[in-house]
């Protein structure tokens, strides 16, 4: 007896068959974050003409939160990719997609005891306030082409889960954006701690799950 | 070659299918057929174990071949086929059950309510031929656009699934969605028009 859905199945395969074009193989294709951290780090060289190094460098060496926040923040940058290019192939768990857990917590840790520290030293002034403003609209700026390269590279892959997929792109761009921020505006990560990076990793995400989302669910 | 009962069982029957993927990776459209031909129980048995209502399974097979023809670019001839094809499936199982979910929360299926509570107002169908009603709504649809139009047929009067209708037009699912949503308020404006 013919199984109940044979029929739609056999016009269904035979019309992908008649469709069917070559395709080159995508290999190694979570070696692809290495491209993009190599997009980053290209625009890390750019920013660091404009920007000065030596007060950047006397800034995060201030106190041990600061610079234990960049390099969280770096972290999630760089665990971040691999986990979205990883969730960009169909044959991945979703698993993936705690990678860039560690870094997280690292960064936000670390941003949370400085907060702690300085709320403690200096209270909440509008001065801070301002800052906290500044750095978060320079973290967006900064996050754009960022988006834009990483999305153009996931898209060669084929997301069965866009919006997860869309979402750590987002924490990795946030984290990449704000590692860049440390070079162009010295800043006092434990100030703007938690409540910038919270905002700004949400407002990332948010947007790469929005429109990564629809741009890999083809 | 891969046996009929189940080349996914063994090693030489997956090693069969990667082959065979790899042709269609090439554009081997008779391998491509075969290979997809010889998934679907697979595919099935797969659907089943993760607890796919039986009524339901079809529409796994269905977005299962989609998702194979889309993201056929991303298989690695140096991975086990049945692998990635099993990971597909199991995801494609979810949303299947997900959207049934969703549905069964928003819709009661109770056809013997229509013939419990017959609506009174209702015309038989020769009241609707006196009344013109037919050739309005005839000329309603000639007034869709060619896209609108074409998936009302294909969608409602056909009755094809999203998946065959996707496949036959090239257009995405979501695409078809919008149009017969659109077509369907069109003409419901156009025949409130006429009240």
């Amino acid at each position: 007896m013919t199984p109940p859905g044979a029929f739609s199945h056999d016009r269904l395969i035979g019309r992908l068959a008649a469709d069917l074009q070559p395709v080159d193989p995508l290999r190694r294709f979570g070696w692809q974050a290495a491209a993009w951290l190599g997009v980053v780090v290209a625009g890390g060289g750019l920013l660091a003409f404009f920007a000065n190094l030596p007060a950047a460098k006397e800034h995060l060496m201030s106190a041990p939160d600061m610079w234990l926040a960049a390099i969280g923040s770096a972290l999630t940058a760089i665990l971040g990719a691999i986990a979205a290019f990883q969730l960009s192939l169909p044959d991945r768990k979703s698993l993936w997609a705690l990678l860039p857990l560690p870094g997280l917590a690292v960064w936000l840790g670390a941003s949370g005891l400085g907060c702690l520290r300085t709320v403690v030293e200096m209270g909440i002034t509008e001065e801070i306030l301002a800052e906290t403003r500044h750095c978060l609209a320079v973290m967006l700026v900064l996050s754009l082409p960022l988006s834009v390269a990483l999305i153009a590279m996931l898209r060669r892959g084929y997301s069965i889960r866009p919006n997860l997929t869309g979402q750590v792109a987002g924490v990795a761009v946030s984290g990449a954006s704000v590692t860049l921020l440390n070079l162009v505006l010295p800043h006092d990560p434990s100030i703007i701690g938690i409540a910038m990076h919270g905002l700004g990793i949400a407002l990332v995400s948010f947007a790469n799950n929005l429109t990564g989302g629809r741009i890999f669910s083809r | 070659m891969a046996d009929a009962e189940g080349p996914a069982d063994t090693a030489a029957g997956n090693r069969q299918w990667s082959e065979w993927m790899a042709c269609a990776q090439a554009g081997d459209q008779r391998v491509y057929e075969r290979l997809l031909r010889e998934c679907v129980p697979f595919i099935a048995m797969v659907a089943r174990s993760k607890g796919v209502p039986a009524d339901r399974v079809d529409d796994v097979v269905q977005d299962v071949l989609m998702t194979i023809h889309r993201a056929r670019h991303t298989y690695d001839p140096g991975r086990p086929f049945t692998a990635w094809l099993r990971v597909i499936v199991q995801r494609r199982a979810i949303d299947v059950m997900r959207r049934t979910w969703r549905q069964n929360s928003r819709e009661i299926y109770a056809p013997l309510l229509f013939e419990s509570y017959a609506d009174p107002g209702a015309q038989a169908p020769d009241g609707l031929e006196k009344s013109g009603f037919s050739e309005q709504l005839a000329g309603a649809m000639a007034s869709l656009s060619p896209g609108q139009r074409d998936a009302l047929e294909r969608l409602a009067l056909q009755e094809q699934s999203l998946g065959e209708a996707a496949a036959a037009t090239g257009r995405s699912k979501g695409a078809l969605k919008v149009n017969l949503h659109r077509a369907i308020n069109a003409l419901r404006a156009q025949m409130k028009g006429r009240e």
